[in-house]
């Protein structure tokens, strides 16, 4: 099966760690994605806010080229991208008027046959759970790690047939593939606030205040993610955060394609662990064994 | 040489004023064979019948047509009326020119031209019209009652009470169904199990009932009046007649921890033989095989037994199968409540202390898992804040039913009012969408709940409920004020919905009764044959057929019972004539009619000469089944199947009628 990338903004951006690290464990995996030649923005939180029709239109068009490209399949890496890629993809699957009137526009057939996977799908279901277990070198064992869902990969559960809304788990398994211990805790879908982290700092140091105290006190070391958003509202703001509450958290956050990369054996720095503003070192070193530290 | 009368009627202005009536009784007049036509303001009073039957005698009358109003309204009145002078009452037809003319339509001359068409279609049926007679269905007066729920008992009480036998067949090994489980009743706060044991124990020690417990309907066939029953009576592995329910094997049992007590909602343990409860009716223990010790050690254990003073514990009892016949069944299969599984923010089987409805009815009850005290499953304490949350999977199209689960609103005041009562300075939120309290009582109950109990009702959902330190953090919205709120409980209470019994389905396919997309049975009409299934003979009682509180399930138990002695007040059940009939000399045994008969209406049937030879098969019609529904008359490839009353030749010709 040929898989197509559509690596999105936040990947060629303030999340390039995601990317490096995802390149690098398909590489360990061999595992070969095409970038989509030409890619657009998926229209993300804007466009759908503003023109139905063109927050349908963008992702469509990124769909479009991959499918007449001879793909079958594409990963959205970012959980916003998948989200719209899915929820365009839906509306296009049951809405014949809507499907003439873009592909029209688009100049461009669409059949929607596409299967559209966010990270933690496409390392499940596409990869696999042996094929990560086998190339697990270095298992991350003593390590606690809580994972962060966020909103978007799970809701609106009816488009997206991801998980449990409500209690997903899928990266709380792959958790367990490497080694670490997941811990559980209330908040794994709470909303970090996401894109008012701009307009509005303070309600999401609160939100994202409420998840990380809680992954401290039900004892992680550290935090994984897959989505941009999610990573920088935990990641960046977290400083601001522990001096706004006057506590302490030091949770490094890293992207799931980061912690499979680590027991796969690859080094922090080819996974660009230091790239985050959380520095991971300090959690890093429980690992025993793990490859020399940046 | 037809001799037809037509009575148009003008149902005063009802008809009178869309249709000229005087039209179409001179239409009428016209029609070859109408030797009759007469138009009348109201045909159904007493001087309209008056006058059909004389004109029956008079002009010596071979068929009726009446223009008025629907079938179902009063044919047979007019048919009562025509078999009185002596005419087959199947020679009555009616030309609907009321609902499907007159009040659907404005315009009165093509209103009338409709009514002229229908009146004429009629008239051409009704000289093709046979004479057919009432089929009569011989009845065993016995019958069969599954589910021995209180629904259940109230009807199988009430039928013995009339003097008819009863087979009363229920799955567990006690009745007493899910009311025996409550605490208390809302809205007088009757004790529940104090009200339902002596009906039960009445139920057990009728003459007239014979009660088969931890035993289930295998299989049913056979039609109204004489169903054949088949009973697997399972393997208790006690012998029911010498056990004196004195306790000592349940004492002796070594298995008392890890098997969860279904009584209790697996709030509790029981041994491996064990009675669900102390009231249990019968009072015999059942040997659960699938956790006991000699069956999965290989005879090793057999402590009940040494322990057993009459010896009545026999591990080689086998599985029975016991056949009856009846007359008469009702279903009262009762409910399931919903899983919560959907529910995965409330943390309903993570979080220890979130437990269902039906939990808290185990631990107010004095023998509960906490003999009647509050306290709460993950540390014992007695919790001082409850939330309690209506509508979990009721009301809730997207993750659980669309539909009211009826009772959560009442039971929950009743929970919180009974906290409040239990456990002093204590404090109850209530989360609700409405409350809806409609019976007797029921608003000044939930009132006093509310303000002589001083439960806080919050109108809106809850998002989320986690642990944190000890408490559970109930989130929610409160949409009167407008604001979110947030509750740190010691316990949380969800109303989950109420659901068909597991398996109902399946016991509808056999039975042949229908149901609806929940897999609630359907009654025959939702208003006026509210107690009847889609299937002669066949009753419905209590929350089988939908969520209802004890006493709608009381007085539905008390109506499937009274229908049944209805029945069984004569020898016959006679059955209208106008059912399906075979051609055998046409018929090619294809069996295409049996795929399509919802009812299980055709069997087959071998014809043999005289010496006994088989000369063919062919279709066979019950008439203790067949609806005369025709899907079969479709079905047949032969053109062999009619059903009286509307033969092909009468269908043809009332197509030409509406041609000319």
């Amino acid at each position: 099966m040929k898989l197509a990338y559509y690596p999105g903004c936040s990947l060629k951006g303030t999340s390039f760690e995601y990317e490096v690290s995802l390149l690098k464990i398909l590489e360990t995996l061999n595992i070969e994605v095409k970038e989509i030649p030409d890619w657009n923005c998926c229209g993300a939180s804007a466009a759908h806010s503003i023109n139905h029709n063109l927050s349908v239109a963008l992702p469509a068009r990124n769909l479009a080229i991959a499918e007449n490209g001879g793909y079958e399949s594409v990963l959205a890496p970012c959980a916003a991208c998948s989200n719209r890629l899915k929820s365009a993809d839906y509306e296009l699957k049951t809405d014949d008027i809507l499907k003439k009137k873009i592909t029209d526009s688009l100049e461009m057939p669409y059949k929607a046959e596409m299967s559209i996977n966010n990270m933690l799908e496409f390392l499940i279901g596409v990869v696999g759970k042996d094929k990560i277990k086998s190339m697990v070198k270095k298992p991350l064992s003593g390590l606690k790690v809580a994972s962060y869902y966020g909103c978007l990969l799970v809701r609106p559960p009816k488009i997206m047939k991801f998980d449990d809304p409500e209690n997903p788990v899928t990266m709380d398994e792959l958790v367990a593939l490497t080694g670490a211990e997941p811990v559980d805790y209330s908040f794994k879908t709470e909303c970090c606030g996401a894109i008012n982290s701009l307009s509005k700092p303070d309600v999401v140091m609160a939100l994202t205040g409420n998840i990380l105290y809680d992954i401290k006190k039900h004892g992680a070391d550290l935090v994984v993610v897959a989505c941009p958003l999610c990573h920088s509202n935990l990641d960046v703001r977290q400083r601001e955060i522990e001096r706004k509450y006057d506590e302490k958290l030091g949770l490094p956050v890293l992207f799931i394609t980061e912690l499979l990369g680590l027991s796969f054996g690859i080094t922090p720095k080819d996974l660009a662990i230091d790239g985050h503003m959380v520095a991971a070192d300090r959690v890093l070193k429980k690992i025993e064994g793990l490859p020399n530290q940046q | 040489m037809a001799r037809i009368g037509v009575f148009v009627c003008w149902c005063g202005s009802n008809i009178a004023g869309t249709v000229d009536v005087e039209k179409v009784r001179e239409e009428a007049a016209k029609i070859p064979g109408v030797v009759s036509a007469l138009d009348y303001k109201y045909m159904c009073s007493d001087p309209g019948q008056n006058s059909l039957r004389n004109i029956i005698k008079e002009k010596n009358l071979t068929g009726i047509v009446l223009a008025a109003c629907s079938p179902h309204m009063h044919e047979n009145t007019f048919r009562k009326a025509a078999a009185k002078e002596g005419l087959n009452p199947y020679f009555v037809e009616i030309a609907n020119i009321r609902e499907q003319v007159s009040w659907v339509h404005e315009d009165k001359e093509r209103a009338t031209a409709k009514a002229v068409d229908l009146m004429k279609m009629m008239v051409e049926k009704v000289k093709r019209d046979k004479p057919i007679e009432d089929v009569r269905v011989p009845l065993n007066k016995k019958a069969l009652v599954i589910g021995g729920g209180i629904a259940g008992i109230q009807a199988a009480l009430d039928i013995a009470n009339g003097g008819v036998e009863v087979i009363l067949v229920e799955k567990e090994p006690s009745i007493g169904g899910k009311m025996i489980q409550l605490d208390e009743t809302f809205p007088t706060l009757d004790c529940s199990s104090c009200i339902m044991t002596p009906k039960m124990v009445e139920a057990n020690q009728h003459p007239n009932i014979k009660l088969y417990t931890y035993s289930e309907v295998e299989d049913i066939s056979g039609y109204i009046g004489n169903f054949k029953v088949k009973i697997k009576k399972k393997a208790r592995s006690v012998v029911e007649k010498d056990c004196t329910g004195c306790g000592e094997c349940w004492n002796a049992c070594p298995m008392h921890k890890n098997i969860k007590s279904e009584f209790n909602v697996n709030l509790s343990e029981r041994t491996a033989i064990y009675v669900p409860f102390p009231q249990a009716v019968p009072l015999v223990p059942v040997l659960d095989r699938s956790v006991c010790l000699h069956f999965k050690k290989g005879g090793k254990c057999q402590k009940c037994y040494d322990a057993c003073g009459p010896k009545c514990i026999n591990f080689d009892l086998q599985d029975e199968i016991i056949e009856e016949t009846v007359g008469a069944i009702v279903a009262s299969t009762g409910y399931d409540l919903m899983d919560t599984s959907m529910y995965g923010e409330y943390g309903y089987g993570k979080y220890k202390d979130v437990i269902s409805g039906l939990q808290f009815e185990r631990i107010l009850s004095a023998s509960g898992p906490t003999e009647g005290v509050i306290k709460r499953p993950s540390d014992g304490k007695t919790p001082q804040t409850i939330v309690f949350v209506q509508c979990v999977g009721s009301r809730d199209p997207e993750k659980g039913v669309p539909y009211c689960s009826k009772v959560c609103c009442m039971y929950t005041a009743k929970h919180a009012k009974l906290f409040a009562h239990k456990v002093h300075g204590s404090q109850s939120y209530v989360f609700y969408i409405d409350i809806r309290s409609t019976s007797k009582g029921y608003e000044e109950f939930v009132r006093s709940t509310m303000e002589q109990d001083g439960a806080i009702y919050l109108r809106g959902r809850v998002s989320k409920i986690y642990e944190d330190e000890g408490k559970l953090i109930v989130k929610g919205a409160d949409t009167l004020s407008g604001n979110q709120v947030e509750i740190a409980a010691d316990m949380v209470v969800l109303a989950t919905g109420v659901i068909p019994k597991k398996g109902s389905d399946k016991l509808a396919q056999m039975l042949g009764i229908s149901y609806d997309k929940y897999g609630f049975f359907t009654e025959s009409h939702p208003k006026l044959r509210p107690a009847e299934s889609s299937t002669a003979g066949i009753f419905l009682a209590g929350m089988a057929q939908g969520p209802r509180d004890i006493p709608e399930s009381v007085v539905s138990g008390s109506a499937a019972a009274s229908k049944i002695l209805g029945l069984f007040s004569k020898n016959e059940y006679e059955v209208e004539g106008t059912i399906a009939g075979v051609n055998e000399a046409t018929c090619v045994a294809c069996f295409y009619c049996q795929r399509v008969c919802a009812y299980n209406a055709i069997s087959r049937k071998e014809i043999k000469d005289r010496s006994g030879k088989l000369v063919k098969v062919v279709a066979n019609v019950n008439p203790g089944l067949c609806t005369g529904c025709g899907a079969c008359v479709n079905a047949c490839f032969s053109k062999s199947i009619d059903v009286k009353g509307f033969m092909d030749d009468q269908i043809y010709a009332e197509i030409k009628a509406l041609a000319i």
